[in-house]
């Protein structure tokens, strides 16, 4: 079973090592100033990958992804071939036409992410919900795939 | 003019001493910050985070934000994480022209949006000349 896997997230015991990687981004932040306009406009150098979380239980397998500040409209959800996808975009809206940007850290732009299930699951009962921006999308497993009791009568 | 915030401040990324004496890590969460003639406007991310999960606080002219995610796991085998367990925090030095009596928050699907007002005596006034 293998999964998409993004770049590595920050472990609790590899603290120090992230706080020199955040050190590292300011450098890279400060090496790429004359360029930042560019990069903003094109989002050369920026993805957006959500994070995802996926679990199991007998019933079903959900996925949550984080997705904070998308309109519901913007979220595409689908499913092909045993795999998820969700995909979507955050625009470029600028909420203070009048203002100036202090700093900008929220990327925005398309994202897009798949997840190859690891049973099959009726896709016609597949139910999402969008909270704190958060995605939980709700799988239930095919009858085929749910985890059967067998009784065996030892005589 | 002074710019709205000094983040980064070694604060930041340190860890919060729980009662039992191991260490939680905090994330700093991407933020947006645009001034305006009145104020500034501070976006930040924290997804999971809702309501009673904030907590901000003013001190002198820091401003810290804190955001505890609603520990909701589903009741199911975990079997792939990306996300953080982390909570966010991050810490911002204050331009002196905000009135920190006056800052209001709110926060929407993971967002949250601080609005800084600046004190009355620091936003440009017209001074009309008299005859």
């Amino acid at each position: 079973m293998s999964y998409q896997t993004r770049s590595q997230q920050p472990v609790p015991s590899a603290w120090p090592a992230f706080e020199r990687l955040f050190g590292f981004r300011n450098e890279l932040d400060r090496l790429f100033e004359p360029f930042a306009e560019l990069t903003r406009s094109s989002q050369l150098l920026r993805v957006w990958n959500p994070a995802i979380d996926l679990y199991e239980d007998k019933e079903s397998l959900i996925v949550k992804a984080e997705l904070p500040g998308m309109k519901k409209e913007d979220i595409d959800v689908s499913l092909h071939d045993g795999a998820l996808s969700i995909s979507g975009e955050r625009k470029n809206e600028r909420k203070f036409p009048e203002g100036e940007t202090q700093r900008s850290e929220r990327f925005v732009g398309r994202f897009q992410r798949s997840v190859t299930l690891p049973s099959p699951v009726s896709a016609d009962q597949v139910t999402a919900q969008y909270k704190d921006g958060v995605l939980t999308i709700t799988l239930p497993k095919t009858e085929e795939a749910k985890p059967k009791q067998i009784e065996v009568n030892i005589g | 003019m002074n710019t709205v915030t000094q983040p980064e401040t070694a604060k930041d990324l340190r860890g919060e001493q729980l009662p039992n004496g191991s260490e939680r890590p905090f994330v700093a969460p991407d933020v947006n910050i645009f001034e305006t003639k009145d104020g500034y406007f501070l976006e930040a991310e924290i997804p999971g985070v809702n309501k009673a999960g904030l907590e901000i606080t003013v001190e002198g002219n820091e401003l810290t934000i804190v955001g505890r995610r609603e520990s909701f796991e589903p009741k199911a085998e975990l079997l792939y994480r990306e996300s953080s367990v982390s909570d966010y925090r991050r810490v911002f030095e204050l331009d002196p022209a905000i009135d920190t009596g006056k800052i209001d928050a709110k926060v929407d699907q993971g967002i949250l949006t601080l609005h800084l007002p600046k004190t009355e005596r620091v936003k440009p006034r017209k001074v009309t000349v008299s005859d």
